[in-house]
Parts: C-alpha cells; structure tokens; sequence
C-alpha cells in the first residue's frame, strides 16, 4: 500500500477571500478601493492590494483585466479615480520615486542613446547621479555578459538586448520596490529563466517585486502573494497556498476490491477513472477517510492527496471566462 | 540594500534631467543643422525677393511728359526743363517732344495719348503763356506746378540766377528719433518673430518622440509631468540661445572685419539694456508659446498630426505678432495696454516699448507676470497631457479633504 499525502496538514477550508500574510513586516504597497475609469468604462473596480515588504507579488489576471492600469495608479503615473494608495508609506508615489523601480509593458529607449547612458538616463530619472549611473551602468552591463554593447547605440541592439538594458536601467539606483508590467512577455525562454533568476535574486536581497502576468506558471514559480484580477476586480488577494487551498485536494485512490462497504466513505463528487477513484478530500480530513476505508476493506492500493494547482484556483475565483482569457494570452508566449 | 539616490528629485531637477538629454540629443541631431540654417532661409528668400522687385522696377515704365507745341514753344520748354530740372530734385518730369506744331494747327492731345505706344502719361499742350496739361487725375495733379513753373520760366518770367542756399545738418530731430526708434522696435519685433516661428514646429514635435518610442510611461512613472514639459522647454530654449549664439557671433565677426556697425536707432533704453531685454523677453516668449505648442503638439502621435497642427499654430502666432506690431504704433492706448497684459502678445510688445521708453519698471513687472504665466501654462498643459493622453482622471488637482490642492511647482 502506497500512501502519500504530501506536506498535506490542515483539513478544512483554509481561505477566505482576501487572505494577506502580512504580519509584522511593512507594507510595499497598500491600496484600498481603487477605481479608475476611462470614458464611462471602469477599467479597475474597487482594488484591494497588501504587498508586504520584500515579496514577490504577482498580479494575475488575463489581457484587459486591470492589471496595466492598477499598476499604473500605484506608481502615479495616473490617478485613482476612488480609493488610497500607499507606496512605501507614501499617498504620493512620486515622492518616494528614488526607491521605485519601473519596467513597463511597452519597452523603450531613446534609440540614439548609448546602452550605458540611457541605463544612466532611467537611473537620473529616480535621483541617481549621472556619473554614479554611467559607472553602475557599464557594471550592470558587464555583469550581465553585455559589456561589449556598452557603448553601442540602443537602435543597433537586438530587441532582446535593449529589453535587458532598459531591465538594467531599472534596478540600476537599486530601488527598495520594482514594479515589472508583464516583464517576461517578448523574452525567449532563456532569457525569461534569467529572469525569474533576477527576480528571485532580488527578493533574496529583500527588494519587493511585484509583477504583472497573464502566464500561471511564473506566477506559481515565484510568487508568494498573487492577487488575481479580472473584469477590474480583486476577487482573490493573498499568499498563493491560500489560494491553492480555494480548492479542496483532489484525492486519487486505488483498491483492491472494487465494491464493499468501503464505497460509502467515498464523497457524492467521487468518480472513476480508469483504475482510479478521484473525488475532493472530504471536510473531516484524510484520517476518518483512511479509517473508513480500511474498516470496509477496499484493499488500498495507492491512495494520493494532490494539492491543487494555482490554475485551478484561478479558474474557481475568476471563473472558466476569464481562464480561457488567460489561455489564450499564455498560448501566445514561449515556455521556458 | 543601500540605495544609492539620496532622495526624489525637486520639480526642477527633474526638469534639468529631462533638459540636459534634449539639448544633447538636438544638439547632435541632423534637425540642429537645418535649425541653425534656418535664419539664412528668410534672408535669401528675403535677398531674391529684393533681386526681384528691382529687375521689376528697372524695367517697369518710367512716366513721361509730352509736349505738343508749337516749334519756338516748345524751344522755350525745353530750354526751361534743362535749367531748372537740375534744382527740383525729381519734381520735375522727363519732357518728351511729341509733335512741333504749324502756326493754326489743331492737336487733339487725348487722341495722341491713346495712340502712344510708350511711357507718355499725360502731354502739355497750347503754349507757355496757357498751357493745357492731359492726362489721368493721379498723373496730371503732381504735375501741374512743375508745368506751370516751367511754362513761367519758358516766358522768362523767373530769374536766370538762383542764390546758393547753405545747408546746416543737425544730428538728429524729436520726430527722427521717434521714427528712428519705430524702426528699432519693428526690427527687434521680427527678429523674435522670426526665431519663435522656427522653434515653434521643433516644439510642436518634441513629444513625438517619447510617445513613439513609449518613453513617456518611464518618464511619468520617475517624475511629474510638469517636470517632463519644463525640461523639453528649457532644452529647447538652450538650442535656440545656442543658435542665437552662434548668429550673434557670426554677425559679430562679419561687423568687426566690416569695420562699423549697422546704423540702427539707439533704443530709448540704451542697447545694453536692450539688448539683455531681448534675449529675456524672447526666453519668456518662447516658453509661454512654447508651453502651449508642446501641450498642443503633446495630443499629437504621428508627425503627421504633427503638420497638421502646424498651420493654426503659424496663424496664432502671425495673431499675436500683427496685434503687437499695430500695439506698438498706439503707444498709450487701450490696444497697447492688451497686447502688453496678453501674456503671448506681452513679450513681444514690451520689447517695442523697450525701444521707444525709457523707463525700466514697467519691464520688470511684465517679467513677473510673464514668468507666471509660464508657471501656470505649464501646469495647465503638463494637466492636459495626463487626462488626455495619459488618461489619468478627475483625481488630479482637485482638492478633497484627504487631498490637499498642490501648490504650483511644489515637489509633487
């Protein structure tokens, strides 16, 4: 007999919607009650958002969902129509822009700048000294195996390239917050690998990062928080475990016998699969279950506890429309 | 992590960054070029157009006088047109023998003005004692008293020697000098006329760039946007002083080997003084146009939309330049006083009065007024880019009781 219920402890629903596990530590990012409307159409609906200080927070949510534009508010480039918002203990984010980070989603460089200056450029913009930035600039570079394009203008640069100088351009005043909109999307898988290596990087040196994605997997790769949005709403906020746990686990059991008294521990939602009986973990937990069905001699062959992935729990709080949405937008990007 | 920036950049730091890539980039630009040609364009079409009308004027008719008498008459005329012509500086017109006539012969003069086939443009006919003189009303009335005077001396009526009259020059006159300084305020009114016209698509274009290239979201991401139009419009202002720089030097050199100066009035207010009023005032034209130009062109995406703002920002300007040009002639009047408080106008007018008043006070308070004028354009159209183009919303400025209204320029 092989049972394997994983880290599995708690039995029970675990979630409630907004599930922040701040603690103690300072707050990144507080938002309250954004709203945001263009022409009448309410792009962002009431956002709720608690970015605990050195996490990576990912922003989940497919094309149109909000993401871009509740970004947008947080770091001030637009104003909530509705709401507060707190940026490093700041209402204002431009005041405290020295310690932001930005990469948005439609990447750009002055053309005719050289990659070291207009990492320089991006470092000015958020406080750094030029010269400071022009000497940082040419070590970025170097360290990311880019040295030799230093001093070659950003129009003779492959995409690729200007995308990782206008990345270094964003971490080159080493902000306390960077904020990257759909950052692995354009990348090739290599360089969307190097990424998640950079982000991880950063977190481990206590930068908060908080990215937007429309792709499951890198949210579930890196983040600890994720909010997922859709139709401009928040409907879930908070640790990504959380939100696992928005699903019951999915039990997958095999026997022996194939009918006994055993059957009726199995829950209404049990159903067969080939060899396999698969139904959600029952609110009572595993052990009452285990008992049961050694009690009715169902002869257990293999018996698994699986957690439910993070695709699963966006489909169960966006909803199937707005999974489809996301696959369709993931479909687009390369997998690493 | 330590943090290497020490804390947000102040409006005008911003402004600087933003300022010190634009004069850079523009300044290795090809457009730089054609910025720095661009007073040489006026100039040549100026110079052809001269060249032109000349060649015009040199062949166009120069009208004559026809006499038509009888053959001592017109003797008599000619020996007269030759000895006082000399004295009446052009008063006297070019006489042209049409026809000497027989004692009882007719002369229809009107018919042989029709048939004339060259420069005739009236013809004096009878004689001396009654001379008749034919032709248009607009020919024949400023002719009448050199034809009368001649007519006089033809009947030995006037004497054969004139009295040399002394000339005494003085070196000016109240009336010379008021002209003399008309043309030195006409002249300082076009020449920021001219330089504002050439800045005036360079600053309409200046945010293509950025929008273009998506730019615009990482400037408005790091600095406000007022920091963003301040620092293109120093920019700007730096290339054109650079320019005017350049300009002021060549002409420099160009009067130093030359070896004297162009006779231009003297201002009333001296030309140090002037000249320092100049360049302010058309630093305070160019940023109070040039806020409007860079939020009107900042609604623009293409350079194409970009052309096509062009020509009512053109008309705008020839608006303000007509309106201070007719403001200078009526120094004192109500119309003068509007062009010197309109803050696009106000430049440009005070610059005139600089030329034709002495007094320095007024100048000081239009520099006050002006400056905040640009303070409050700015602002206006940096507000503008962000609810229009950056689609930010109703939050901006408003005062609300967790909000409190920004004050202009503060550190945002």
């Amino acid at each position: 007999m092989k049972i394997d219920v994983g880290d599995w402890r708690v039995a029970g629903n675990a979630g409630g919607i907004s599930a922040g596990s701040s603690g103690t530590r300072p707050l990144a990012i507080e938002a309250r009650g954004l709203v945001k409307r263009f022409d009448g159409f309410t792009a962002v609906d009431g956002v709720d958002l608690t970015v605990p200080e050195g996490e990576i927070y990912g922003i989940l949510g497919p094309n149109g969902a909000g993401k871009t534009t509740t970004l947008r508010m947080l770091l001030g480039i637009i104003d909530p129509d509705e709401g507060l918002r707190r940026v490093l203990g700041h209402e204002r984010p431009h005041d405290v822009a020295h310690a932001i980070g930005y990469l948005p989603e439609e990447r750009g460089l002055y053309p005719a700048m050289k990659a070291f200056e207009a990492i320089a450029f991006v470092g000015a913009l958020r406080g750094l000294p030029l010269a400071e930035g022009r000497k940082r600039g040419r070590a970025l570079l170097e360290e990311h195996g880019l040295g030799y394009a230093a001093d070659r203008q950003i129009r003779q640069l492959s995409k690729g390239m200007a995308q990782q100088v206008q990345l270094l351009g964003t971490l080159v005043h080493e902000p306390r917050l960077v904020i990257f909109d759909e950052p692995f999307s354009g990348l090739d898988a290599l360089n969307q690998g190097k990424l998640e290596k950079m982000i991880r990087s950063m977190a481990e040196r206590g930068t908060t990062v908080i990215f937007s994605t429309h792709v499951i997997a890198h949210a579930e790769r890196l983040c600890d928080e994720v909010a997922i949005i859709a139709g401009g709403k928040v409907p879930f906020a908070g640790p990504v475990d959380v939100a696992r746990d928005r699903i019951r686990p999915q039990v997958r059991l095999e026997t022996r016998a194939q009918d006994g008294l055993w059957r009726g521990a199995l829950p209404a939602d049990a159903r067969r699969e080939g060899n396999f009986w698969l139904f959600s973990l029952p609110e009572s937990g595993v052990e009452p279950l285990l008992r049961a069905l050694i009690e009715g001699e169902a002869g257990i062959l293999s018996l698994s506890i699986e957690r439910a992935g993070l695709h699963d729990a966006f489909v169960a709080i966006a909803g199937e429309a707005a999974a489809r949405a996301l696959e369709e937008g993931d479909a687009e990007e390369p997998k690493p | 992590m330590t943090t290497l920036s020490k804390g947000r950049l102040s409006t005008l730091s911003a402004a600087l960054v933003i300022a010190r890539r634009d004069f850079v980039a523009i300044l290795f630009s090809r457009s730089f070029i054609f910025f720095l040609l661009g007073p040489l364009f006026p100039v040549i079409v100026a110079l052809m157009a001269g060249g032109v009308g000349q060649k015009v004027q040199q062949s166009a008719a120069v009208p004559e006088l026809g006499i038509a008498m009888q053959s001592a008459d017109v003797d008599a005329m000619l020996a007269a047109h030759k000895a006082l012509a000399p004295r009446m500086g052009g008063a006297a017109p070019d006489l042209v023998v049409v026809e000497r006539l027989r004692p009882g012969e007719s002369f229809d003069p009107a018919r042989a003005l029709a048939a004339d086939r060259g420069n005739l443009a009236a013809i004096v006919s009878g004689s001396p004692s009654a001379p008749r003189l034919t032709g248009t009303a607009r020919d024949i009335g400023p002719w009448q008293g050199p034809v009368s005077l001649l007519a006089a001396h033809a009947l030995s009526r006037e004497p054969d020697t004139f009295p040399s009259v002394t000339l005494t020059n003085t070196a000016t006159s109240t009336v010379q000098e008021r002209h003399g300084q008309m043309v030195t305020a006409q002249l300082a009114q076009t020449l920021l006329f001219l330089l504002t016209m050439l800045l005036a698509g360079m600053v309409l274009s200046n945010l293509v760039e950025e929008k273009g290239n998506k730019i615009i979201e990482i400037l408005a991401a790091a600095i406000p946007m007022d920091a963003v139009f301040l620092g293109k419009l120093f920019a700007m202002l730096a290339v054109s002083l650079v320019g005017i720089s350049v300009w002021g030097l060549t002409g420099g050199t160009y009067v130093l080997l030359a070896g004297q100066l162009p006779s231009v009035p003297t201002p009333a207010v001296g030309w140090p003084l002037f000249l320092l009023l100049g360049v302010v005032y058309f630093s305070m034209g160019y940023l109070l146009l040039g806020s409007v130009f860079l939020a009107i062109g900042s609604m623009a995406s293409t350079v194409r939309e970009v052309q096509t703002l062009s020509m009512p920002v053109t008309m705008m300007q020839l608006m303000v330049f007509f309106l201070a040009s007719f403001a200078m002639t009526q120094p004192g009047s109500p119309v003068e006083l509007f062009a010197r408080v309109l803050p696009f106008s106000s430049p440009f007018a005070m610059l005139a009065r600089a030329a034709q008043d002495g007094h320095v006070l007024p100048h000081l308070i239009a520099l006050v007024w002006q400056g905040f004028c640009v303070v409050v354009f700015v602002r206006v159209g940096a507000r503008l880019f962000r609810t229009r183009v950056m689609k930010s919303g109703a939050a901006t400025g408003r005062a609300t009781k967790d909000k409190p209204r920004r004050r202009l320029f503060a550190r945002a």
